[in-house]
């Protein structure tokens, strides 16, 4: 295993960690956090055939979603994987460290199928949004509706914030939203999101589920 | 600004997608057989006409499928998509009537 | 108005003094400079500014002032400035024009623009609805209060900063109560409803398809001033249903100098007085053609202005109206016309002339009446601006002389007076039903039926159709009757544009300039309409009407750009090594969206020094390259290689696991799209390099075949561009500097040209290729992203030893170019084919595959189609300019047959001397002969050579 201090986020250069423990308003009605390296897995294969699910379930305890838009797994990082539907044959999985390499056992597992296991957990930067202003901020650049009778916790879509293509999950209805975004999109997302978030004032965080104060699943800083 | 029926994601505004050209303008499976006044007819003959097209989008900021749309080229109005490999609606609706 | 000012601004051509026209958005002429300095918007309708503390105006088109204007004179010499003037008149000679322009263009135009960098934040905000309601008069709350009461989600816009609409200017009654107190109640109501968004001072500007409305909100100045709230946000209004009620706009009738300073809308006068409490002058003569006028000539009345009459075109009157009328002591004069308006910088007096019988000619006895204002109505235009940019058709309504919304495309529907219906009642009902159905049609249906509002429903006579005052009974008018205040279009203009042929109302708008500016013609459209029609003797809907096009009042720069300025203008992508880079100096290239180290200057070098060395080092001890914006594909599935063998131009069936190939990639006309080296890590396992710039198209492109054409083949295709970081280092010392990082051996004979290992570099997990863009022994190192600064500091350090130089883009391109290495892009551009590049021994003659067909047309074996050969100057210092035209031979002066340009040019630092590619028909040829790039300096020779200056057998490279 490689030495991990010598890693480094998509956003490192932001010093957010320094930010967040400097002093900040408490009454921000946006709140944002880099989730640093987490694994993302994109899983390729043929949705409609059982088998296929089946293999996937056994290795992550969770079927691939064939309904689009939407995501199984828990509602917790920590609590294990998560499966994004990015298409009626592709899907992101979402959790664990990168370095402990997830992706291993699935790719074994799907060996004897036509089916494709690939490690992106480097090709996304992930930014947690979240507060009572969070909707506004999204709605500022992205075409989606998120109104929550039409999009709510556990949808996902990919579409566009911005000028960048990301994938949109929500997490809760507090809102909470977690936005990948490819990596050398990620310094123009969090400045976008920093600024059109400036009216309603903006927090800091470390952590991507920022309602208990913990640092989110396996995630080390 | 278009909204357009992604067969999988619903609806979605138009800066998402991106056009493809003219849809059923298959490339020939054995081009050597044809000339070059056929063969220059499918590489650069569209039909761009004024009313219904049957035409390529893919969803290209969502899940990246390749779709057909059929849309009329005047007032923008879209009849419906379908997949790739699939007839489109109203020659669908026509061969269900003579069947 | 209140202090007595009437002249606020000089008119467009003829610079006479005008005044305030209306009291809204279609006015005029009444234009400002609001604020100064970065701030400042030029022609802003002084009518539908909102007052603050501390706003600065100023009159636009005047100088030094409205009062003392230089431009006035124009107005003299306006009998020599006809229709078409500058047409006519600055024609010939044609190479003139640029001297007249300069001229023109002062005297004409209105406002200035600011010229520095505006410091306000300006927002967009997507949003989505089941019914937008354009307009907050009666028929829009009315739909808004039906909308919403049903639980569907509904956005009320309405332009002005108060809600009400033309309700905010008249004394009428609702359900019993003033009217207003029926609005405030409404607006309680709405406010209190969770789904209901109210957006005052917000213009609906542009009905786009399916649905998509864009709206303009101008936040008050205070609140955008307080904290970072923008000034102004555009809203991005997706609606499954629209309801127009976007109300009616008055028209003037027109008659000589009707635009002499207080000649007003009839409706206008009595908003300022109803809404405003400023009267509008002090001696009021009313003309008309309908009823409305003489609410306006009773309103004025009672607060004590002077009305010494009402003149009404129509020979009849309204009963009760009239009475009220008389009663206030107002003498009506029926079958009477306003003729003439005296006066200079205020209307003094007026001559009305009685018309004959049939109300055709004013042939009739004619009085002169003392006056300093005329309140005229001519009727009311319904507000179609909207529907007929949805698409929307119209019809035109010959008994009030106006466009009705008739065929609907959108889902959409007009209620109230932008539909025609001209009374309060009508309004309501109209706008209740509507968005009750608007609703409906969403899926939103009431349970109870609500009981919808009412007013009284007067008795009314019908207006006469009739836009401009009978001419005399000889026909000859004098004086100007203006059409178009805006742009000073008259009567005689637009007769005498039909007179030279302009028969087309889009040719006459265009040639006479009416109906366009800033107002789009709101109040004078359907005249000049009017006026073409009988001078082409058709009634107006065979003339037609020119296209309502967005947008329905000016939208700010500020808006339409949003947050898309400065930093966010557009992303700029970095790679992981991006502050590396920063830190070092390094001078940034657009690559796409890319940010890419052009070169890394050090103190005291110009850019061309900085590129010999970078040069000199990769080919003498070792450079190194940030590689990580190449795109890379995923490629994997049983069908891979044939998936190749389909999109490539050369064979993939016999590529080993481990080993890499360079590949070119045509679109299926034969011409060359994309290239890169692909490599196979496994069985069914491919990874495809692609150009930094193209790694999104060819991967679109790539999709698009497999979805649509071969949807058998098992292959699926993964984006891992972003997921690596890849540094490249190459040069003689390369090997030794690689060696000392990791155990893999690489030695030639171990680890040959084109090998791809899997490996541990610097103790990361790596994979290395050997490809070189350089022509020197060169290892691609590719680590997880979070890795690549790691790997690139690691490199830096061992590298000092060897001397190790990072070098940019720009050496990249001349290392590439000694070569004669092609780029796509650079030297191909969508119309060159493998063949023209003289890379035959990449085409496959065995297989089928994207572009092959199109390489056997008669056109793409032309003899005479431009190959890619090199270019020595014949003084080796002189660097041609890339773009650069090449002709055979030099003539004393152009033209000059054309036969190619200049695709890549550089100096060599290796070689000691300028090269160059160069596309030019026939090449290969010509090799060996002179060919000439005529500059606007001097004439550059050149010989013809292979592409190719440094090591042609490539001995380095497989060292």
């Amino acid at each position: 295993m490689p030495d991990r201090y010598r890693r480094q986020s998509p956003l490192a250069h932001l010093g957010l960690v320094a930010r967040a423990s400097e002093d900040q308003s408490a009454e921000a009605g946006v709140v944002m956090a880099e989730c640093p390296f987490c694994a993302q897995t994109g899983l390729r294969g043929d949705g409609s055939l059982a088998r296929f699910g089946n293999a996937v379930k056994t290795v992550l305890g969770i079927a691939p979603p064939t309904e689009p838009n939407t995501v199984t797994g828990p509602e917790d990082f920590a609590d294990g994987a998560r499966i994004l539907w990015l298409g009626p044959d592709e899907w992101l999985i979402v959790g664990g460290d990168v370095d402990a390499e997830p992706s291993g056992a699935l790719r074994l597992a799907l060996s004897d199928r036509h089916a494709a296991v690939v490690d992106v957990s480097d090709g996304r930067a992930v930014i947690a949004l979240s507060g009572p202003n969070a909707r506004d901020v999204l709605a500022k650049g992205c075409p989606l509706d998120l109104h929550p009778r039409a999009f709510g916790p556990g949808r996902c879509a990919q579409t566009v914030l911005a000028k960048a293509h990301v994938i949109l999950h929500q997490i809760d209805a507090s809102p909470s939203y977690e936005i990948y975004v490819h990596r050398s999109f990620a310094d123009y997302l969090w400045s976008w999101l920093e600024d059109a978030a400036g009216e309603f004032g903006v927090r800091i965080s470390n952590s991507r589920s920022d309602r208990n104060g913990l640092l989110g699943g396996r995630v080390t800083p | 600004m278009l909204l357009i029926p992604c067969p999988w994601c619903g609806l979605r505004d138009e800066v998402e997608f991106k056009y493809g050209g003219e849809a059923h303008n298959n490339r020939p499976l054995v081009p050597d057989v044809h000339d070059d006044t056929a063969w220059a007819a499918y590489l650069f003959m569209k039909k761009n006409p004024k009313g219904l097209h049957l035409e390529r989008w893919v969803h290209a900021a969502g899940c990246r499928r390749w779709f057909n749309v059929a849309r009329d080229t005047v007032s923008n109005r879209i009849d419906g998509s379908y997949k790739i490999g699939e007839k489109p609606p109203a020659i669908a609706a026509e061969t269900e009537e003579s069947a | 108005m209140a202090i007595g000012v009437s002249v606020v601004g000089r008119s467009f051509k003829y610079h006479r003094p005008r005044g305030v026209f209306s009291a809204g958005v279609e006015e005029p002429i009444a234009l400002i400079q609001l604020g100064s300095g970065p701030q400042t918007q030029p022609n802003m309708p002084a009518t539908a500014v909102e007052l603050s503390d501390g706003l600065v105006a100023n009159s636009v088109h005047c100088w030094p002032n409205v009062n003392r204007d230089i431009g006035a004179l124009a107005q003299w010499l306006s009998p020599f400035m006809p229709a078409g003037f500058y047409y006519k008149t600055f024609m010939w000679p044609a190479r003139r024009w640029m001297v007249y322009e300069r001229y023109i263009r002062n005297a004409a135009g209105l406002g200035t623009a600011p010229t520095e960098a505006d410091p306000d934040i300006y927002d967009k905000m997507h949003v989505h609805c089941d019914v937008l309601v354009i307009g907050g008069g009666p028929a829009g709350l009315a739909a808004a209060l039906a909308a919403g009461r049903s639980g569907a989600r509904v956005i009320v816009a309405d332009q002005q900063p108060e809600f009400g609409g033309q309700l905010l200017g008249e004394r009428l009654e609702i359900d019993g109560g003033p009217a207003m107190a029926w609005v405030a109640a409404a607006l309680d109501e709405l406010a209190g409803m969770d789904e209901v968004g109210l957006l005052p001072r917000t213009t609906a500007f542009g009905y786009y398809d399916h649905n998509f409305v864009a709206l303009l909100e101008r936040r008050p100045i205070a609140a955008a001033e307080t904290g970072r709230l923008a000034r102004e946000c555009l809203w991005k209004v997706r609606a499954k249903q629209v309801v127009l009620a976007t109300g009616a706009i008055e028209r003037p009738l027109i008659f000589a100098n009707n635009d002499r300073p207080g000649v007003m809308l009839a409706n206008a006068a009595r908003t300022y007085v109803n809404r405003y409490a400023v009267a509008p002058g002090n001696t009021v003569v009313v003309f008309t053609n309908n009823d409305d006028a003489y609410r306006t000539a009773i309103v004025l009345a009672e607060v004590g202005v002077k009305v010494p009459a009402l003149v009404d075109v129509r020979a009849f009157a309204p009963g009760a109206l009239r009475e009220q009328v008389s009663a206030h002591g107002i003498e009506v004069l029926n079958g009477w016309s306003v003729i003439n308006a005296h006066g200079g910088r205020r209307v003094r007096m007026v001559d009305v002339v009685a018309l004959d019988e049939a109300g055709a000619a004013a042939s009739g006895s004619r009085r002169s009446i003392d006056c300093d204002t005329v309140a005229v109505s001519g009727g009311w235009n319904p507000a179609v601006h909207l529907f007929s940019q949805s698409g929307g058709k119209l019809r035109f309504d010959n008994a009030r002389a106006c466009f009705v919304p008739d065929v609907s495309v959108q889902s959409e529907r007009s209620a109230g007076s932008c539909a025609g219906i001209f009374n309060l009642d009508g309004c309501l009902e109209a706008g209740f039903e509507v968005g009750a159905a608007a609703a409906a049609d969403a899926g939103f249906t009431h349970g109870a039926r609500p009981k919808r509002p009412r007013a009284e429903a007067p008795e009314e006579q019908p207006m006469r159709p009739l836009l401009w005052v009978p001419p005399p009974s000889n026909g000859k008018r004098f004086g100007k009757h203006f059409v178009d205040l805006h742009n000073d279009v008259t009567i005689a203009d637009i007769e005498l544009a039909r007179h030279e042929g302009y028969e087309s109302v889009e040719l006459t708008k265009r040639y006479t300039t009416l109906g366009m500016g800033l107002d789009q013609g709101k109040t004078g459209n359907v005249h000049g309409l009017a006026v073409l029609a009988e001078a082409r003797g058709n009634p107006i809907p065979a003339v037609g009407t020119t296209t309502f096009r967005p947008p329905y009042t000016p939208v700010s720069f500020g808006a339409l750009a949003g947050r898309d300025v400065g930093d966010l203008y557009d992303p700029s992508r970095r790679t992981p090594m991006h502050r590396w880079h920063e830190q070092a100096g390094a001078v940034f290239e657009d690559v796409g969206q890319w940010k890419r180290p052009r070169y890394y200057p050090r103190s005291g070098e110009t850019m061309g020094d900085a590129v010999d060395r970078e040069c000199l080092a990769a080919r003498h001890a070792v450079g190194i390259l940030d590689a990580s914006t190449l795109g890379k594909i995923d490629i994997q599935g049983p069908d891979a290689a044939e998936f190749l063998n389909r999109v490539y131009t050369n064979a993939w069936d016999r590529l080993p696991v481990g080993r890499c190939r360079y590949g070119l990639m045509c679109t299926d006309d034969g011409m060359v799209f994309d290239d890169g080296v692909t490599a196979r890590l496994g069985d069914a396992h491919y990874l495809m390099s692609t150009t930094s710039g193209g790694a999104g198209r060819v991967l679109s492109w790539l999709e698009e075949w497999l979805q649509t054409e071969w949807p058998t083949l098992k292959v699926y295709l993964n984006s891992v561009t972003e997921s690596w970081a890849t540094a490249s280092v190459s040069g003689p010392l390369a090997r030794a500097l690689l060696a000392g990082l990791t155990k893999t051996d690489l030695s030639a004979d171990a680890f040959p040209h084109l090998g791809v290992r899997e490996a541990v570099v610097a103790h990361l997990p790596a994979r290395i290729f050997r490809v070189s863009f350089t022509g020197e022994v060169s290892f691609e190192i590719s680590v997880p992203a979070r890795y690549g600064m790691a790997l690139w500091t690691t490199l830096m350090e061992a590298g000092q030893a060897y001397g190790i130089t990072p070098f940019g883009t720009e050496a990249m391109h001349v290392l590439r170019a000694e070569k004669g290495y092609i780029i796509t892009g650079q030297d191909t551009d969508g119309s060159v084919t493998p063949i023209d590049l003289g890379m035959d021994w990449i085409v496959s003659k065995k297989k089928d595959f994207l572009g092959r067909r199109s390489l056997n047309r008669v056109d793409a074996m032309r003899p005479d189609r431009k190959q890619l050969v090199g270019l020595l100057t014949d003084d080796p210092s002189d660097v041609l300019p890339e773009g650069a035209q090449i002709v055979g031979e030099k003539l004393p002066q152009p033209p000059m047959p054309m036969i190619g340009h200049v695709t890549s040019s550089y100096y060599s630092a290796n070689l000691g001397r300028s090269i160059a590619l160069a596309l030019i028909k026939g090449g290969r040829d010509r090799i060996g002969k002179t060919v000439f790039a005529p500059l606007v300096d001097r004439t550059v020779s050149a010989v013809i050579v292979k592409p190719g200056f440094y090591d042609p057998e490539g001995a380095r490279l497989h060292a």
